[in-house]
C-alpha cells in the first residue's frame, strides 16, 4: 500500500489512538514507554479538543482517565510495569464502575524496579490480578507495529462495546522497533452512552458512576452480571493467529516479541523436516482456549515461549486440560530467547512427543 | 409565600449523617450556590471516600464516586473532558490531607479550574474515629488513645496555609458553620468558589472546620463548643489566598 509510513511501535500506538478518536491522554514518564507521552504532548495541543496532561503520579493519571471515561469520551494512559502496579487501584475502579478506557503497558523486567529491558512478566497481572476484586480486562498483545495500530482501534471498540478496560500488553521491543505501517483503519463504530456524565441539562435524572454497593446482595448481582458479560466475551472475542499448524506435531504458543523469534525458529525447524507450528494468542484475555484445545487433539507437545517464568504455561495447561505436555522456553529479566534457544526446545519437544 | 425551601440541587434522599454533624449544612450551602448560579444542569460532582462517600445520593447532579484521595484527579479528567462542566469535589480531611495529599497539591499547583469543598473535622469519621492528618495535638482518637503525641506522630496539616504558597491556587478560604454568622460567611465563600470556576479563574478550595460529635464522644452542642475552643484557634478562619483580589489591589 502506498499510504504506509515508517514508525516506531510506541509512536504508531499514540498516533493510532488519535486516529481512533482519543482526545485525552494522561501519563507519567517511565522507561520504556516515554515516547508515547512525548508523542502525545507534541500532537494533542495541535488537535481540536486534544488534551495532553502530565500527571503528578501514575495514580493521578489513571484517575484522570477515570474522570474522562465517566464522561463517555475515549481516553488513554500508558506506562510500564512498575507504573502499572501503581495504576492497579484505578484499574479496579474502572472495572467496578464499568467504564471503557485503553491502558497500555510497555512491559519491562521485574519485580520491583526490575530493569528497563523488554519483558512479558506482567502476564498474570494483566490476565488475572490487575487489581482487587473480581474482574477482567480485555488484554491485547500485538506482535508488529501494524498490529499495534489495529489493536488500538480494536481495543477502543471492545472497551466501549463491553464497557470495560482494554489493555495493550506491549513490551520494550514492540515499543522501540520500526516498521512500515498503515494508519487507516476505516470507520469508527459509535456506541450509545446513556450512562455518561454530561450534565443533566435539567432534562434527565442524574447519572451516577459508582462502584460502591453496601448491600452485599446488590454487590453480588453486579459481580454475577459482569461475569455473564465475561462469559460472552470468552465465547466470541478470542483472537489468535496460526502459523504452519496444518500438519504440526509440536505447537509453539507465543505472543508479542516471543512470537517473532518463534516464527524464525519454526522456519529453521521446518527446513530440518520437523513438523512444528505456532498458535499466537492476540487476545491474552480472553485466551484462545478453543484453538488450543483443538490443537491438543493433534499435536504431541506444546512449547510456551515467553519472557516470563512460565506465566502463560498455566493458561495453556488449563485450555488443553493438561492433555499434552507443555514445555517452557523462556528468558527473563530483560533477556529475549534466541532462535537457537527456541530450536533447542523444539528438539526437546520432539523427544517428549516420541514418548507419547 | 415560600420563605424557606430545599435547594433544587439537593435530592429528596434522607441524609445518613449523625445528629449534630455539620455535613448536612455544608451540603445545603453547596446546593444553594449551584442554584444561585443556575449551573445545576452542567454541574458534575465528585464524591470521595469518607462519611460523604454517598454524596452522590444527595446532590441532584451527575456524580462520580472516586477512590480514596483521588477526587481532584478524577475531577481534573471530568473538567478537561469538557471545560463547560462545572466540577466540584467534596472531601474530608483523611481523604484530602492524607491519602490524597499529592492530588490536592498538584491540582492546586496546576490551577485546575475546579471547586474543592474540604470538610475538616479532625478525625476519620466513617471508619470509626481514628487519628486524622488534622487531629489536634493531644486529641484522643481510636488510634491516638493517649492523645496525639506530636513528638511521635508530628503535627496537623494546615491545608489552606500550605496551599497558599502555591502560585497555581486562586482562592483559599477557611470557614466554619458553628453559628449563623459563620454559616452566612461559609455560604459566601462556597458561592465564590463556584463563581470563580464559572468565570474560569482556576482552583478554589473552601475548608469548612466541622464537628464529629459521634467520634469526638460529645453531644452536638458540646461538640460545637469544643470546635470553638480548640479547632478554630488552631485553624483560624479567614481568606488565605484570593489571587484576583490581590491583583485588583495591586492595580
Amino acid at each position: 500500500m502506498s499510504d504506509k509510513v515508517l514508525m516506531k511501535g510506541n509512536e504508531a500506538l499514540a498516533e493510532a489512538a488519535i486516529m481512533a478518536g482519543c482526545r485525552h491522554y494522561f501519563g507519567y514518564p517511565i522507561t520504556p514507554q516515554t515516547e508515547v507521552a512525548a508523542y502525545m504532548s507534541k500532537r494533542m495541543p495541535k488537535i481540536d479538543g486534544g488534551v495532553f496532561l502530565q500527571a503528578e503520579s501514575e495514580i493521578a493519571a489513571i484517575n484522570m482517565v477515570i474522570g474522562v471515561a465517566a464522561t463517555g469520551k475515549r481516553v488513554m494512559t500508558s506506562s510500564s510495569s512498575p507504573g502499572i502496579s501503581l495504576k492497579s487501584e484505578g484499574l479496579s475502579y474502572l472495572a467496578g464502575c464499568d467504564l471503557p478506557a485503553l491502558i497500555v503497558n510497555v512491559q519491562r523486567g521485574g519485580p520491583g524496579l526490575g530493569g528497563i529491558q523488554p519483558s512479558q512478566s506482567d502476564y498474570f497481572h494483566a490476565t488475572r490480578g490487575a487489581g482487587h476484586g473480581d474482574f477482567h480486562m480485555l488484554v491485547l498483545a500485538p506482535n508488529s507495529v501494524q498490529e499495534m495500530v489495529s489493536l488500538v482501534f480494536k481495543g477502543f471498540d471492545l472497551a466501549e462495546k463491553y464497557r470495560m478496560t482494554a489493555m495493550i500488553l506491549s513490551d520494550g521491543t514492540m515499543g522501540q522497533m520500526m516498521e512500515p505501517v498503515s494508519l487507516d483503519m476505516g470507520e469508527i463504530k459509535q456506541y450509545d452512552k446513556p450512562w455518561a456524565l454530561t450534565g443533566t441539562e435539567l432534562k434527565r435524572k442524574p447519572n451516577i458512576v459508582n462502584s460502591l454497593y453496601l448491600k452485599p446482595e446488590e454487590l453480588e448481582v453486579k459481580n454475577f452480571e459482569r461475569y455473564e458479560k465475561y462469559k460472552a466475551i470468552e465465547e466470541t472475542e478470542a483472537m489468535y493467529d496460526e502459523y504452519m499448524m496444518e500438519d504440526a506435531e509440536i505447537c509453539i504458543v507465543a505472543f508479542g516479541v516471543a512470537s517473532r523469534v518463534s516464527q524464525n525458529a519454526i522456519d529453521q525447524a521446518r527446513a530440518q523436516g520437523i513438523k512444528v507450528g505456532m498458535i499466537r494468542p492476540i487476545t491474552l484475555w480472553p485466551f484462545p482456549k478453543k484453538a488450543l484445545l483443538k490443537a491438543s487433539e493433534k499435536v504431541n507437545a506444546f512449547v510456551s515461549v515467553e519472557l516470563s517464568m512460565g506465566q502463560m504455561v498455566e493458561d495453556i495447561e488449563l485450555a488443553t486440560r493438561c492433555a499434552k505436555p507443555v514445555l517452557l522456553c523462556n528468558r527473563v529479566g530483560g533477556m529475549i530467547p534466541t532462535t537457537e534457544d527456541v530450536l533447542n526446545k523444539i528438539m526437546e519437544a520432539t523427544k517428549v512427543g516420541g514418548a507419547k | 409565600m415560600i420563605v424557606f425551601e430545599k435547594p433544587k440541587a439537593l435530592t429528596d434522599a434522607t441524609l445518613h449523617y449523625c445528629p449534630g454533624c455539620t455535613h448536612g449544612i455544608i451540603h445545603r450551602l453547596v446546593a444553594e450556590a449551584i442554584d444561585e448560579l443556575g449551573i445545576q444542569g452542567r454541574t458534575i460532582g465528585v464524591a470521595s471516600v469518607g462519611c460523604s462517600v454517598m454524596a452522590y445520593n444527595y446532590f441532584d447532579v451527575d456524580m462520580v464516586q472516586a477512590a480514596h484521595g483521588r477526587a481532584p484527579a478524577v475531577a481534573t479528567g471530568v473538567k478537561r473532558s469538557d471545560p463547560n462542566n462545572i466540577v466540584f469535589t467534596y472531601q474530608g480531611d483523611g481523604d484530602l490531607a492524607a491519602i490524597g495529599t499529592a492530588e490536592t497539591v498538584h491540582s492546586a499547583a496546576r490551577g485546575e479550574n475546579i471547586t474543592v469543598i474540604f470538610v475538616n473535622n479532625a478525625i476519620y469519621g466513617m471508619t470509626g474515629g481514628q487519628m486524622a492528618p488534622t487531629t489536634l495535638p493531644g486529641q484522643i482518637t481510636q488510634t491516638s488513645p493517649y492523645g496525639r503525641d506530636v513528638e511521635k506522630v508530628g503535627y496537623p496539616v494546615k491545608v489552606c496555609e500550605m496551599l497558599s504558597q502555591l502560585d497555581g491556587a486562586t482562592y483559599l478560604e477557611r470557614v466554619a458553620v458553628n453559628n449563623v454568622k459563620n454559616v452566612k460567611n461559609a455560604k459566601k465563600a462556597i458561592l465564590k468558589a463556584f463563581k470563580n470556576q464559572v468565570e474560569g479563574k482556576g482552583f478554589s478550595l473552601v475548608e469548612v472546620v466541622s464537628t464529629c460529635p459521634t467520634n469526638w464522644g460529645l453531644e452536638p452542642s458540646k461538640a460545637l463548643g469544643w470546635l470553638e475552643e480548640n479547632m478554630i484557634p488552631y485553624y483560624p478562619l479567614g481568606v488565605y489566598k484570593d489571587k484576583y483580589k490581590e491583583e485588583g489591589e495591586a492595580k
